[in-house]
């Protein structure tokens, strides 16, 4: 009769106490997996936005990063061609690169002069077939939610505003933007309306195009040498963008275009390559690999780079409250089931003081009789952790299957609710052996005072 | 050579401030293969006693030699494989371990002391042992689906399990009706004779007494007397 048939046996004898201690097991497996799978899947799922638009790493002029938003045309990135040539030749970045792209970013004022309206915004052009296929990644097998940026298939004069940009510059009519209402009339009066010589060049811009469509848009920026510059834009669709800030600034045109706009007859720069990697696993990888190139190869070009958490801080930032949350829920369910475990294997002692007497005068030793309670703890957790596990998986089927959904934030439009818990198994291991720890941990205390029991007190016990 | 000698043994009990004495000048050899009973009023002894020679408990001052062993020099550990391999209980309540069937019950010891005998022979002995005592067709019972009588058989033959040269039984019949307990004193006696083993009881009931072989009287703790049967030739 080895130690675990008989602490199984023992924890069957009282096996309402035990089912009691099981639940309790369950559901703080279920508790932890559940959210752990859904916080997990909040994770993913702005691992995967993020990744989308920004790509993996990105490669920027040094001190673009902290320095650049001021004056992005300065931090231009002069030979970005070669560069981008040389990282997807690189027999070690090729095989993990699925799109390496440029962007430049720039910093301009957006104008519907027409209407006497401008505002402030950020630009940024970028290569549209190039960004429609890092859009396609699905590292986390989210269901399909690909959509081609509305900037496919334009013409190279064509952008895409956000609504806030829309609304301001009154397109939301001509451009057919639902829930935007009509600026009031005195807007006229308070609207910057645009200096005569910036007027001036937008007329010069515009001399050569005989008709205006009522979509059509000035940006004006400073070039690379800080003198303004006007590019008409025709806007092709106004697109909600999920944070209020961004949607009031946002502007995407082609990346020629832009060029065209800073950098006009001299040589293009980008302000970014932007890296996306199969899997963001090997960004330590890609990024050792770039470090490299930057002191080889690259080296004349000041450079540094950049991983898209870096690049959105927000990232982090939610993933850290997750994570705090997560581990607050852990602690409490573990001191629970530790607690719980505890009292049923102290009952346990109580009430089988004669046995241990007896086990004891027959010659089992000490450590004899901790080991038979530890197992019983041990099987506890095993048992408990095992059927949490399963039901986490279950309820997490119906959760994925019920047809729920919610709008994460800085989306737009709502997602399936999805709890991950099958294949993750880092979780799911993690989370057995915490509770069988737990288990074993809680029973180690009555486990000794069982141990410790003088056998002629324990045989006397009534 | 005696199975048990006990030299200048003394024992009180500390409860709250005051002393207990409980036993005083001990000196008592138990004689090999004998069925030796302490006999006494409540309250004189003979369970401490036992618990002493048992090697479960331990005394205030004096020596105890069991099997030739100088018991109080060993560690826990120690004694508990030597009471494995050489001391086998019966107890008042039979105690038997109610999650172990009547087989598991009587194989349990044979586990423990690890003694050397293959699965084949374990099996043998345990199935022997439980058609000595009667009970070969309950071996798969367990403690709850027997009565007090057969529990007892099925401790007796737990106690004998690992071929110990002594067995010690502190009022084995106290639970059971008169006709049960004679029955399982005939059975000790039995087994006693047959496997030459030494059994210790305490016991106040005459049939016991009658049986017995060397009688050990205490009284508050000390040795009254000892009436010893002629050995037959
Ligand atoms: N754990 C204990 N704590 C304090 N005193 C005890 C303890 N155990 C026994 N005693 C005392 O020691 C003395 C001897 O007790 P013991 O149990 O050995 O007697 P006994 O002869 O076995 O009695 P009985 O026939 O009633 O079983 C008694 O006075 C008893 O009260
Ligand atoms: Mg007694």
């Amino acid at each position: 009769m080895n130690t675990f048939r008989l602490a199984l046996r023992n924890l069957l004898r009282n096996h309402r106490r035990s089912l009691t201690t099981l639940l309790a097991m369950m559901v703080g497996a279920v508790s932890i997996l559940l959210f752990g799978g859904y916080s997990g899947n909040i994770n993913y799922g702005l691992q995967t936005d993020f990744v989308k638009r920004s790509g993996h790493i990105q490669i920027q002029h040094k001190d673009y990063f902290l320095y650049g938003s001021g004056n992005p045309a300065a931090y231009g990135i002069a030979n970005y061609q070669h560069i981008i040539d040389v990282v997807k030749n690189d027999p070690v970045l090729k095989p993990m690169l699925t799109v390496v792209t440029p962007t430049l970013s720039l910093g301009g004022i957006a104008g519907n002069f027409a209407q006497g309206v401008s505002r402030t915004v950020l630009g940024s052009g970028v290569v549209v077939d190039e960004q429609n296929r890092m859009r396609r990644w699905n590292d986390y097998g989210f269901p399909d939610r690909y959509k081609p940026l509305a900037l496919s298939n334009t013409p190279v004069d064509s952008a895409v505003i956000g609504t806030g940009v829309a609304r301001v510059l009154q397109l939301c009519g001509p451009l057919k933007v639902a829930h935007c209402p009509q600026a009031p009339a005195k807007a006229s009066e308070t609207g910057a309306a645009a200096p005569d010589d910036i007027a001036a060049l937008s007329a010069q811009e515009n001399s050569d195009k005989p008709a205006q469509p009522a979509t059509r848009i000035e940006l004006l920026a400073a070039n690379a040498h800080g003198a303004p510059n006007v590019a008409g834009l025709n806007v092709v669709q106004a697109v909600p963008q999920g944070v209020k800030e961004l949607d009031d600034l946002f502007v995407m045109l082609h990346l020629a275009q832009a060029q065209r706009l800073v950098y006009g007859g001299d040589a293009p720069q980008a302000t970014a390559i932007v890296l996306q990697l199969q899997h963001t696993s090997q960004i330590p990888a890609a990024q050792a690999r770039l470090e490299t190139l930057m002191k080889t190869t690259l080296r004349d070009d000041a450079l540094e780079i950049h991983d898209f958490a870096t690049l959105n801080p927000s990232y982090g930032q939610i993933t850290g409250m997750f994570a705090a949350i997560f581990g607050f829920i852990a602690i409490l369910i573990g001191a629970i089931v530790l607690f719980t475990v505890g009292n049923t294997m102290s009952m346990a002692v109580v009430e089988r003081t004669v046995e241990i007497g007896t086990l004891r005068a027959i010659g089992l030793r000490r450590g004899g009789i901790r080991r038979l309670f530890m197992a019983e703890g041990l099987l506890l957790g095993i048992i408990g952790s095992v059927l949490g596990v399963l039901m986490a998986l279950a309820l997490a089927w119906l959760i994925n299957h019920g047809g729920l959904t919610w709008t994460p934030p800085g989306n737009v439009e709502p997602v399936p609710l999805m709890v991950r818990v099958w294949g993750e198994s880092r979780m799911i291991i993690g989370t057995m052996l915490g509770l069988v720890l737990v288990a074993v941990t809680s029973a180690w205390w009555p486990a000794r005072r069982a141990a410790k029991l003088q056998i002629v007190d324990a045989l006397r016990h009534v | 050579m005696n199975p048990v000698v006990l030299r200048n043994v003394a024992k009180h009990y500390r409860l709250d401030a005051v002393d207990v004495p409980a036993l005083a000048d001990i000196d008592l050899e138990i004689h090999p293969e004998r069925f030796t009973v302490l006999s006494g009023p409540s309250g004189s002894g003979k369970t401490t006693l036992l618990n002493l020679i048992g090697c479960i408990d331990r005394p205030d001052q004096g020596d105890i030699t069991v099997d030739g062993q100088a018991v109080l020099t060993l560690r826990d550990d120690a004694l508990s494989d030597f009471r494995a391999r050489r001391i086998g209980f019966v107890f008042q309540n039979f105690n038997l371990l109610p999650v172990l069937n009547a087989y598991e019950n009587v194989e349990y010891p044979l586990l423990l002391a690890g003694s050397g005998y293959s699965a084949k022979q374990r099996r043998e002995r345990v199935l022997g042992l439980l058609d000595a005592v009667g009970l070969a067709d309950k071996a798969r019972n367990r403690p709850g689906q027997l009565s007090g009588g057969q529990r007892q058989r099925v401790a007796i033959a737990r106690a004998l399990a690992t071929e110990p040269m002594l067995v010690l039984a502190d009022e084995p019949t106290a639970n059971l009706d008169s006709h049960t307990g004679a029955a399982i004193i005939a059975l000790m006696r039995k087994m006693q004779r047959e496997l030459k083993v030494s059994f210790v009881f305490s016991s106040h009931d005459p049939q016991v007494l009658a049986e017995a072989d060397d009688v050990v009287s205490i009284r508050d703790g000390r040795i009254t007397g000892i009436r010893r049967m002629e050995v037959a030739a």
